[in-house]
């Protein structure tokens, strides 16, 4: 484990990371992606697969194959997620995976130094759009939705105890756990005054049609909306890893005995 | 005495699977078998065959003079009377050949209360009885394949022999049967020999056929993730756990799979791929073949990378070397590539026995691994020392892997003779065949990665003509053995997507030795 964090002081990681420190134990594998999040897997006393971009939630889903006795967390940032992985996310769902993904949304790469990611918001000028991102931003909620998430929630980095519970929830779920969470970057994107002022707690899980509304009460785009918090939904189905083959030990030998 | 049996139709009409039960009819009299599949990339129409050589000793190569042709479509004649030396038989209910044994395909099936698709079970017990075999051991194999609709089947084989005619003797060798095996069923063998738990892959011809055979058997755990980046990513996953998990793809998949191939040598959690090769680049002939890859495997990757790249040239040998490359990827914890082709992975081979494989090295591994540079604790670093020190301990594998390599059977020798054709991959069968014929030396590399080089120069040392064959347009082994100071002399390279054949490669070969 290495103390000495490089992250920005105020970053959204700390909490993000203290609530993790509560959660996490000897079955922990972090499942980190590439950014100033995935420094998280290095500053955690717990297992920890490093992966590549894009990659930690299919690497995820190996190591939950390979030992179903692990709860995997993958730690991923908003371009790891929506971005450059985005389909191991929708496969991940739709095959209600058991892990739990949690993204550290900060709505931006960051450390790239600044260029819009999937939820920056419409006119984000950054390194790369200096005259304002032309893209509209995709809401994570509705597509955690969209792709049968068995388990939908947000929390806020700033409201750490907030987070540790839904996290908690999210790896207790049997089935794939989508956990958006706000997490503000001081240096390039400081969304601390919007969230503080428009966040809200809820008490879910709800129905899915009430959680789906719920999804779509903020656009990631605009600030006036208020903002839900919490386990907007869960559902119990059979887990991808709990249906696969049990195995066995074959024989090579035997095999090729019958290929006559 | 040996035969040369094509059996060729429509997509969809089941001459693929004609072929087989042909090969295991002819297995069943003590020949060995090498079954040669040629297909398009379309699911209905089209033409298919199997080319079946059945051989007291075995022949593993394609071979341009039919014996038999047996033909469930009129194209079928019209692509390959040409070639006939002997019979040919056909349905009559669709063509007509002089001098040929017409069989009523159709109105056996119905006669019998068939449906269509059985035409090809008609055709094969016609075939039977026109070889001179006995019904009861025709019926014995045609019901171990047939495991779908098998009563129906054998009604329709019980008319369709009785309806024909004896034109020949099949002498019975009174050995076998043996067990027949494509590529792909032997890279499954070997990895399953070695300790393989699990494999996982995204549909690419021509590697799925392993992905088929192993979802087949009970108690081998196969997963279809979404694509290729998402396979290899899951097999580091797995394995980082413990498991010994193995990959297959063909070069597109392969390309997708390379950030992984780099980050297995970063991290040093092994990442076993079987590529299987097609004509390329691009989307390219998806069921032809080519060797136009090897480079590729070599250098695919970002940074410095030790691997293990072996190169089977039969199914025996792909028993061996997956099993191998297994081995070698968990010993070393680096990544391995089984480099196979169309030809080696879908054609079948006869493989008498299991070689002794046993397993090797270690499944656990340390408890926090990183794509970034690392400090062995496992935590990432930028600091110069660092980078270095773990630089150089993941290049040191290099030195005694290559001993390894000059060790084992990295190199073969077959026969005799002052010229020597230097061949790598599925091209070993065609090669042996010619050089015998022809009263030459072959050469084979099996190992491309860490590079035989002192073993190879020593089997070439006394040559007078070295003759280097592939299926690539650019030379690639060459260009790698001449980069290791091998000397080759001549080259013979066919880029056709079509493998050589035993006339083609002697008609090449003519031209450079007298």
């Amino acid at each position: 484990m290495n103390k000495n964090t490089t992250w920005c002081p105020g970053c959204g990681n700390f909490g993000i990371m203290e609530a993790l420190r509560e959660v996490t134990g000897e079955k922990t594998v972090i499942v980190a992606g590439i950014g100033c999040h995935g420094k998280i897997a290095d500053y955690l006393d717990v297992k920890s697969f490093s992966s590549l971009h894009g990659r930690a939630i299919a690497a995820g889903q190996g190591i939950k194959v390979g030992n179903k006795d692990l709860d995997v967390i993958c730690c991923v940032g908003d371009g790891d997620a929506y971005n450059e992985g985005v389909e191991h996310l929708v496969h991940a769902a739709k095959r209600n995976a058991d892990i739990t993904v949690l993204v550290h949304d900060n709505r931006a790469f960051a450390l790239t130094a600044r260029q819009f990611t999937a939820t920056s918001p419409q006119g984000f000028k950054a390194g790369s759009t200096p005259h304002g991102s032309i893209e509209a931003p995709l809401n994570p909620m509705e597509l955690a939705f969209a792709i049968n998430s068995t388990f939908v929630a947000r929390g806020y980095s700033a409201k750490k105890d907030h987070l540790a519970g839904i996290i908690r929830q999210a790896v207790d779920h049997k089935g794939f756990s989508f956990v958006e969470v706000l997490q503000p970057c001081v240096a390039w994107f400081n969304t601390f005054p919007l969230y503080n002022e428009k966040v809200y707690e809820t008490e879910g899980p709800f129905e899915k049609e009430e959680a789906r509304k719920m999804a779509s009460e903020w656009n990631y785009n605009d600030e006036d909306s208020f903002i839900p918090l919490g386990v907007f939904y869960k559902e119990e189905k059979p887990s991808f890893e709990e249906t696969l083959i049990n195995r066995e030990s074959v024989s090579a030998g035997e095999l090729l005995k019958k290929m006559i | 005495m040996q035969y040369n049996i094509l059996v060729g139709g429509a997509a969809g009409e089941g001459s693929k699977m004609a072929g087989l039960v042909i090969a295991k009819l002819m297995s069943a009299h003590g020949y060995k078998v090498f079954i040669h599949e040629d297909y398009q990339s379309l699911i209905k129409g089209g033409h298919n065959f199997s080319l079946v050589r059945a051989t007291p000793e075995g022949e593993n190569a394609v071979k341009e003079e039919v014996d038999i042709l047996l033909a469930l479509n009129e194209d079928t004649i019209e692509r390959h009377k040409h070639r006939v030396q002997g019979l040919t038989v056909y349905d009559s209910g669709v063509a007509s050949v002089d001098h040929g044994v017409g069989v009523a395909l159709d109105e056996i099936v119905k006669e019998a209360e068939g449906i269509p698709i059985m035409k090809n079970t008609a055709l094969v017990a016609s075939f039977a009885k026109i070889a001179g075999m006995k019904f009861e051991k025709t019926e014995e194999v045609l019901r171990r394949e047939l495991t779908i609709k098998t009563e129906e089947n054998m009604r329709v084989a019980k008319v369709a022999y009785d309806k024909s005619e004896e034109r020949m003797q099949v002498e019975d060798l009174n050995k076998g049967p043996f067990p027949i095996v494509s590529g792909s069923q032997a890279i499954a063998l070997g990895g399953l020999a070695a300790g393989m738990t699990d494999y996982f892959a995204y549909p690419m011809t021509p590697s799925t056929g392993v992905l088929h055979f192993l979802s087949g058997i009970e108690g081998v755990s196969t997963f279809q993730p979404e694509s290729e980046l998402s396979v290899a990513s899951a097999a580091l996953g797995a394995a980082y756990t413990g498991r010994r998990v193995m990959v297959g793809t063909s070069g597109g998949g392969f390309a997708l799979m390379t950030e992984s191939l780099s980050f297995s040598a970063q991290s040093e959690v092994p990442l076993v791929i079987a590529l299987s090769q097609r004509a390329a680049p691009g989307t390219g002939v998806p069921t032809y073949t080519a060797q136009s890859d090897l480079l590729f495997s070599l250098f695919a990757g970002h940074g410095d990378i030790v691997r293990f790249v072996v190169a089977p040239g039969d199914a025996s040998e792909a028993i061996e070397l997956s099993a191998e490359a297994l081995n070698i990827a968990y010993e070393y914890r680096i990544p391995a590539v089984i480099l196979v082709d169309k030809e080696l992975s879908e054609n079948s081979y006869t493989v008498e026995e299991m070689p002794e494989i046993e397993k090797r090295g270690e499944d656990e591994f340390p408890s926090k691994v990183t794509s970034y540079e690392h400090t062995e604790d496992g935590i990432s670093t930028e600091d110069p020392f660092e980078v270095k020190r773990m630089q150089e301990k993941r290049m040191s594998k290099h030195g005694p892997l290559k001993e390894r390599v000059e060790e084992m059977d990295s190199v073969r020798v077959y026969g005799e003779g002052e010229d020597v054709l230097l061949v790598w991959g599925s091209n070993k069968g065609v090669a042996l065949e010619v050089a015998r014929d022809m009263g030459l030396k072959v050469v084979q590399v099996l190992v491309f990665e860490p590079f035989p080089t002192e073993k190879l120069k020593s089997a070439l040392e006394e040559a007078r003509t070295v003759i280097s064959m592939e299926n690539n347009i650019s030379g690639q082994g060459s260009f790698i053995m001449r980069a290791k100071g091998v000397r080759i002399d001549e080259e013979v390279r066919k880029y056709d997507a079509r493998p050589f054949t035993v006339n083609y490669l002697k008609e090449e070969i003519k031209k450079i030795v007298q």
